[in-house]
């Protein structure tokens, strides 16, 4: 019972959190129904013990389900690198992940504070088995409507310079 | 154990030959055994996939089918020569010259024969072109895309029959004329045909490494009408073959006039005796107009040329590249066999087939035996050319193709049977009712130097009750036959789209390897395309808007316009940013009057609404692409004409 409760009110801030809805209702200044009807649909997600938010979650350790087991990050960051991720990352990523903002997925500032970086690559590289098998990833689709990561067919070379310019979001 | 199972199919072979005749009325009773045999023949399990393509031409779709063989499931309907909603050929602003013609936009053809290109008389899987029957052309198909990548129409030609079938290295797609008009086009009494009309037989190079077509030359022919035709393979390469009808030369009522003649001719063109008269400078370059529509799979953009002027070749003026062959009633196809020696025609009025000796024709050659001439062509002795005569006790033989294995078998329209014979010494080994009468046959690499011989697929013309009834209109139906054993049996039937007259068939591992999944985004160079998601935009030019958007599960970006207004031409060219296999997804506006669009991965395409009415309009994704699919909408806001709203647009905001 306590579980419940527990995970009903995660829920309920994941709503809160991932509808936006504060700006909406200035707006608009007469829904109220709207909020009984959202509560019925995060009901089906996967009851989650953390009080944060999948996306919110830390968890440098877990390195993921893919090709990537080990990467290792020079301690100086590779412009070059970053400059060819980010030119990917504007053709391949930007139209669900914003930098700075949560969109249709989460916002890649400073992710390296959250996750490993074999688990970033492997969530670019291998995303259909990523939100079947990594509990995490299988959180964060809950989080982010079910909307599934796509497979943008990319090599380990061009996830790692993704990588790189992610590791200039700070 | 291979033994075994001839020795077996020859038992179920007879079984069925008993059966068949208690079965007069089409419907079978069930055999357990047999049945359960045949059931496992075709069936292919779930997940499990065929042994081959099978490609079959929609006739008057205008289309091509894709079919698995041997469980007759279909994979896709290609579109050729028709505007397809369903993906937004011919619709979108992209695809709409591909149907450009010298009379302007054509929505629709006649499609009838398929032919896979060739290397050194094997199949290749590269391409697959097709003609247009009514308005002539002929089409390229790309075998690792599946689209239609290149059209290219046929002047001085009508009825654009004899067509499309390529030469053993794919050095020509042949397109040979039906009907014979007058050449140029005038205005005539019809009543004038005879010795004033002229057939034209069409070669259409095609380019090794690209596939390009190019009319290379046409022989302006006496004006028979040209049936079909197929190249000479192995020793008769560099000879291909059309049989002609109507060589009375009668205009009206062919039913009658155009078979009083006991024999008609296959046309023997020498095409390299040509290529060295026209290296040499021969030939006439004449003014005339044609399209050529060519798909770019880098811009997903065609484009039309208009090409004025074709090089004719009067074939009386080219020695020893033109003779005509004897061959009974009115003959349709013409059938090459694999080792090129046998040339077979098919008299449609006859009981009998006529096999022609290649060696046998050059030896007559070169004799100089010739029994008079049409219009200056030298027509040689029916006697000094024939190799065998097929005494089949069928009615109406139509087309012939080979197993490889020295078989050859031929379908009968008006007896409604397909039947085997042997090459060379001409003894019917089997014979197998169709239901009902059938037209072409196919045998996957059957028209080439090396058949696959598993399977015969026969189209009919007729379906009647094999089928649950769906009123008045029925699909053709195919039937297919096992031929591994020494009789052929029939294991299945099908139903087929529209009418397919031919087909063609080849090994999935000959294609399914090299089949595209994706278009690259990298390498989309569509003058509108969205690459980078801050390149998406609206622009303005008087009243013309251009809206440059993408899509990806499970949003449009922009998804929100303004600034819109009535009488406005909106363009939407839509870029799907998708890099993955089997995510398309589709765009729909409200009000829009042509098709909607189907967009693939990597892929731009563009679609035109011009609004009428003020008011915010919605627009959504047609293509159920994820679990949030149905939230992939957008709406567009028109004002007034006179309105000075701002365009603007946004996504997420």
């Amino acid at each position: 019972m306590k579980k419940v409760s527990k995970s009903i009110l995660a829920i309920l801030t994941l709503v809160l959190l991932s509808c936006g809805g504060k700006e909406e209702k200035k707006k608009e200044g007469f829904s109220v129904t709207r909020e009984k009807a959202k509560t019925e649909k995060p009901a089906e997600a996967t009851p989650t013990t953390n009080t944060t938010t999948a996306s919110e979650r830390i968890d440098l350790d877990n390195k993921g389900v893919g090709p990537i087991q080990s990467v290792t990050l020079a301690p100086e960051i590779d412009q070059n690198l970053a400059k060819k991720g980010e030119e990917l990352y504007n053709q391949m990523c930007l139209a669900c992940h914003r930098p700075n903002k949560k969109f249709i997925g989460p916002a890649p500032t400073g992710i390296l504070k959250r996750r490993s970086p074999e688990w970033v690559m492997n969530m670019i590289l291998n995303p259909e088995v990523m939100v079947k098998e990594d509990p995490l990833a299988k959180d964060l689709m809950a989080e982010f409507n079910g909307a599934p990561m796509s497979n943008q067919g990319l090599t380990e070379e061009q996830a790692r310079s993704i990588l790189e310019f992610f590791r200039t979001l700070d | 154990m291979k033994k075994y199972s001839i020795y077996l199919s020859a038992i179920l072979g007879s079984l069925l030959t008993l059966s068949g005749c208690g079965n007069q009325d089409g419907k079978t009773t069930s055999n357990g055994a047999l049945a359960s045999n045949n059931a496992e023949k075709v069936y292919v399990a779930p997940g499990e996939q065929d042994e081959f393509y099978a490609f079959m031409s929609g006739g008057y779709s205008g289309n091509l089918t894709v079919y698995g063989l041997p469980s007759g499931r279909m994979f896709k309907e290609i579109p050729v020569f028709s505007q397809f909603p369903t993906s937004g050929y011919g619709y979108s602003e992209e695809t709409k010259p591909m149907l450009n013609t010298s009379f302007g936009f054509i929505p629709a053809d006649d499609a009838h024969h398929p032919d896979i290109s060739q290397t050194d008389g094997e199949l290749d899987g590269r391409w697959i072109f097709i003609n247009g029957n009514n308005t002539p052309r002929i089409a390229r198909i790309s075998l690792s895309t599946f689209e239609t990548e290149e059209i290219i129409e046929i002047p001085n030609s009508a009825g654009n029959h004899s067509s499309s079938f390529i030469t053993e290295n794919t050095e020509y797609v042949v397109a040979g004329t039906r009907f014979s008009v007058p050449i140029p086009q005038r205005d005539m009494p019809i009543k004038e045909y005879k010795g004033n009309f002229k057939g034209s037989l069409s070669f259409i190079s095609v380019d090794p490494e690209d596939g390009r077509m190019d009319l290379k030359f046409q022989v302006l022919m006496p004006g028979f009408n040209y049936d079909l035709s197929h190249p000479g393979r192995g020793k008769s390469h560099g000879w291909f073959f059309f049989t002609t009808y109507n060589t009375e030369e009668a205009n009206s009522l062919l039913e009658v006039n155009a078979s009083q003649n006991d024999k008609d001719f296959i046309a023997a063109i020498n095409w390299k005796k040509i290529e060295e008269y026209i290296a040499n400078g021969g030939g006439t370059t004449m003014p005339t107009n044609y399209a050529h529509n060519v798909y770019d799979e880098t811009t997903h953009t065609a484009t039309s040329t208009m090409k004025k002027e074709v090089l004719t070749i009067d074939p009386t003026k080219v020695p020893g590249a033109v003779y005509f062959l004897p061959t009974p009633k009115s003959p349709h196809g013409v059938d090459v066999d694999p080792t090129g020696e046998y040339i077979i025609g098919n008299g449609k009025l006859s009981a009998d087939l006529t096999i022609h000796s290649f060696d046998k024709m050059i030896a007559a050659i070169e004799n100089k035996k010739f029994d008079g001439e049409a219009y200056g062509i030298p027509i040689l002795k029916f006697e000094d050319v024939l190799a065998g005569t097929v005494k089949s006790g069928g009615l109406g033989p139509l087309h012939t193709e080979f197993d490889g294995e020295g078989n050859a078998y031929t379908t009968f329209f008006i007896s409604s049977e397909v039947v085997m014979w042997k090459l060379g010494t001409w003894e019917v080994i089997d014979r197998k009712p169709t239901f009902y009468s059938v037209g072409h046959l196919m045998i996957p690499g059957g028209n080439s130097k090396k058949p696959f011989g598993k399977y015969v697929v026969a189209m009919n013309k007729i379906t009647k009750d094999r089928y649950l009834p769906t009123g008045p209109e029925l699909e053709h139906s195919a039937q297919l036959y096992d031929i591994s054993g020494d009789k052929m049996e029939l294991i299945y039937d099908f139903p087929t789209h529209g009418e397919p007259h031919y087909a063609a068939g080849i090994p999935a591992s000959l294609l399914a390897p090299k089949s595209q999944k994706i278009y690259k985004l990298a390498e989309n160079e569509h003058p509108f395309a969205v690459k980078n998601i801050p390149d998406a935009k609206v622009v303005r030019d008087g009243n013309t808007v251009h809206v440059y958007m993408a899509m990806i599960r499970s949003h449009f970006t922009p998804d929100n316009i303004e600034g819109i207004k009535v009488g406005d031409k909106v363009y939407f060219h839509i870029t799907n940013h998708e890099q993955d296999f089997d995510v398309p997804h589709g765009f729909m506006m409200i009000g829009a009057n042509t098709s909607g669009l189907l967009i693939m991965p990597g892929q731009t395409k563009t679609t035109l609404w011009e609004p009428k009415q003020e008011g915010v309009w919605p627009f959504y994704c047609t293509d159920f692409c994820s679990a949030l699919h149905q939230e992939m909408q957008g709406y567009v806001r028109v004002s007034p004409a006179n309105s000075n709203i701002d365009l603007s647009w946004s996504v997420g905001e």
